[in-house]
């Protein structure tokens, strides 16, 4: 086990989230594929902190933040959605395009 | 006593402005009684006040020579505008005896003219608005008389404009009052546009505005430098008081400037009474006997005013002739009498070998300043006497008049006073100051003004008895009802006929008080005995004609003498198509190749240059929007692409 078996893992993660987002139509999916491109990002600050870092300490830290800021993230993101359904009973990004210029 | 009067002469301007404030803004729907209580007192403490100044100013000032030596004083001054160092511009009161005998005519003239309109405009409704325009018209005025510099009066002499503008234009629901306001105010306007080019040139190497600096004889030798304009030498001195004179010559309304004047009666008539004598056309002569010092300096300005007075003179005296609307004759004789004023200044230059010991002739001066006097009185009755025919007969025609003389017996005898004083005889004040122009036309050698002058005369006395026996005399040509003769008009037109009859006794205190002070060397002139008498026959000869054509109302001779003159007498009629000639130029040249196409490159040039620029940028915002589609999978798919791409050329 390698840090590059880790790197290519968390660049397999980051791809299927961006191929998530990119063809999921449903709200909720899309937050799930986020979620799935930040993972991947962990991985990547874990696995870089185990090989090379001199104090893994400081590595081990940031996934721990980094999953504190997205669940805040997806409290607020859920939170929006909600509302929007009980909108527009709808979730489907290909409708909910109010932000057209 | 005499300090604190001086100190405090801003208030004979400050209650008519009080008055234009208090009504125009506060009375504007109130009674009709307040109004007129209030218009009227504070018109009359105007009066009082000045009346009281010019008192104490003849006591202090006059009497006293040794202390004021060119009897002018400064009673009043704090600096305006500092534009530099040197240069400030001051609001003052300057008291001399022009500015003197002018706040006494313009607030005399005013009171008498306020107590005219209650009749008048009885039942006017806009008399609660007529009020405050006739007190800020003569707040304008005063100001304008009493100005220290020339910035001040320029001031005031816009607003004499402005309000003579609202005024003329009162009936605003007439548009030939409309027309005839803006009319007005456009010719004036377009000479006062002059009048501050030649302020501006006259400060600008003169270091002041005052009056005092400008007329000395340093600012004259100042200016007097001559440049190359092109390839035209061009004396400055010249060029700058022939464009302040401009001023006046838009404002006194002389030819060609002359045709706003006439139309200017479509205003009531108290306000065409006081812009014919008191204020406006006053205003010309007023600036140039103030600036007359410097103008005096150049000969050719002083041609100039000579030859348009002159010329005015005579050419609006035979228009009157051929009039036969009431107001219009007594709007060119205005025109005419204004004339007389102007080339009595201009014939200051004397022209003879020196023999009389003195290049430059006082008289003129005093006598056109006491011409503005005189003539302010019997004007301005003439003028309320017509108006007060025209509303007990409805009418400005005096073809359909006649017989009025036992129906309005009041008018009747001070009219006659008014129009044996303009036609200048013996011995009422147009007598006496006629006859001093004349005198200094002849005294400075300028015999062919002086034949114009006495021309005129004759042709005055027949055109103001023209129209005195048509409207007065035989039968009446038209069926009258209700003609009557209110008190509150008829009593200011009989107070007015004590000065038309008896001004002539001021004659030895203007040629020797109203002068310039700065012409010292006032030489030895003749003074012929025959010239009463020559003035006076011509005045009479005008006045017999006048009998044997319409002596008896009749207008049957005159018809036929009308029908011989061909195609004269049209052309005199229609006022010899200056009015058309405007029209034609203003519209068929300036109209059509000046203004149609500036108006083309501005809607097409101007305007299509900025449409270009609109139609760019909307097109690059519609390029902008494309991308802003409002798509959530476009935007990130955007961005992938966009970071690969850029990975891919950073390599």
């Amino acid at each position: 086990m390698s840090l590059s078996h880790f790197i290519t893992l968390s660049l397999i993660l980051c791809a299927i989230g961006v191929y998530g987002i990119l063809t999921r139509r449903n709200l909720i999916g899309i937050l799930l594929s986020v979620e799935v491109i930040l993972n991947g990002a962990n991985i990547n600050f874990a696995a870089f902190a185990h090989f090379k870092a001199a104090d893994p300490t400081a590595g081990a830290i940031f996934p721990i933040f980094v999953m504190a800021v997205s669940a805040c993230e997806m409290a607020v993101a859920l939170a929006i959605i909600i509302s929007m359904y009980r909108r527009k009973k709808l979730l489907d990004v290909y409708h909910l395009e109010e932000l057209n210029g | 006593m005499a300090d604190f009067i001086f100190t405090h002469s801003y208030l004979i301007q400050a209650f008519p402005l009080l008055s234009f404030v208090i009504i125009g803004l506060g009375l504007t729907r109130a009674n009709k009684d307040i109004v007129i209580k209030v218009a009227l007192v504070l018109s009359a403490l105007s009066m009082i006040y000045a009346l009281l100044t010019a008192l104490t100013y003849l006591v202090t000032v006059i009497g006293q020579p040794q202390l004021y030596p060119d009897r002018s004083l400064i009673c009043f001054n704090l600096a305006w505008l500092n534009f530099s160092q040197s240069l400030t511009a001051d609001m003052g009161i300057y008291l001399d005896p022009i500015s003197v005998m002018m706040i006494v005519v313009i607030s005399v003239i005013s009171f008498l003219v306020n107590v005219y309109s209650v009749g008048y405009m009885k039942d006017d409704p806009g008399f609660n608005r007529f009020f405050p325009l006739m007190a800020l018209f003569s707040f304008s005025m005063l100001g304008l008389v009493i100005s220290s510099n020339i910035l001040q009066m320029f001031v005031f002499w816009e607003l004499v404009g402005v309000s003579s503008y609202a005024l003329i234009g009162f009936w605003y629901e007439k548009p030939s009052a409309v027309a005839a306001s803006k009319k007005a105010f456009v010719v004036t306007r377009f000479a006062d546009a002059f009048f501050l080019i030649g302020i501006l040139i006259v400060s600008f190497y003169s270091n002041s505005f005052d009056f005092k600096t400008l007329n000395s004889p340093e600012t004259a030798a100042l200016l007097n430098t001559n440049f190359l304009f092109g390839s035209l030498s061009v004396n400055l001195l010249t060029l700058s008081t022939l464009l302040i004179f401009a001023g006046g010559w838009g404002k006194s309304a002389m030819f060609p400037l002359h045709i706003w004047l006439p139309d200017a009666m479509e205003g009531p008539t108290p306000v065409s009474s006081i812009i014919h004598s008191a204020t406006m056309v006053v205003a010309g002569i007023y600036l140039t006997a103030r600036m007359f010092p410097l103008f005096a300096a150049s000969e050719t300005t002083l041609a100039v005013i000579q030859f348009v007075g002159a010329f005015t003179a005579v050419f609006a005296a035979v228009i009157a002739i051929t009039q036969v609307d009431i107001k219009r004759i007594l709007a060119f004789s205005t025109l005419s009498q204004l004339g007389y004023m102007l080339f009595s200044l201009g014939v200051a230059k004397v022209v003879a070998d020196g023999h009389h010991g003195a290049t430059l002739n006082p008289l003129g001066y005093s006598a056109a300043m006491y011409h503005v006097f005189t003539h302010a009185f019997f004007k301005c009755m003439l003028f309320l006497g017509a108006g007060s025919i025209i509303h007990s007969v409805h009418s400005n025609d005096i073809m359909k008049m006649g017989g009025l003389k036992t129906l309005m017996p009041k008018t009747y005898w001070s009219l006659l006073a008014a129009c044996l004083a303009i036609g200048g005889v013996f011995p009422f004040s147009g007598f006496w100051s006629k006859d001093a122009i004349l005198l200094a036309a002849l005294q400075s050698g300028h015999n062919f003004t002086f034949l114009v002058g006495l021309l005129t005369g004759g042709l005055t006395a027949f055109y103001m008895f023209r129209f005195f026996f048509l409207t007065f005399h035989g039968e009446a040509r038209s069926e009258f009802h209700d003609v009557h003769e209110d008190p509150w008009m008829t009593i200011p037109i009989v107070i007015l006929t004590v000065p038309t009859i008896t001004a002539g006794l001021l004659e030895h205190f203007f040629v020797s008080q109203v002068t310039v002070s700065t012409f010292s060397d006032s030489g030895h002139f003749a003074h012929p005995g025959w010239l009463p008498i020559v003035a006076s026959v011509a005045a009479f000869c005008g006045i017999i004609l006048a009998w044997a054509l319409y002596g008896r109302g009749k207008v049957e001779r005159a018809a036929v003498l009308q029908r011989a003159a061909g195609s004269l007498y049209p052309l005199v009629y229609n006022k010899f198509y200056i009015d058309e000639m405007y029209l034609f130029i203003t519209h068929k040249i300036i109209f059509r190749c000046i203004a149609t196409p500036i108006k083309w490159v501005d809607r097409a040039v101007v305007d299509g240059t900025i449409n270009l620029c609109g139609w760019l940028l909307q097109l690059a915002g519609r390029g902008v929007r494309f991308a802003q589609n409002g798509q959530l999978h476009f935007y990130l798919g955007v961005t992938v692409i966009g970071l690969i791409t850029l990975l891919f050329l950073g390599k």
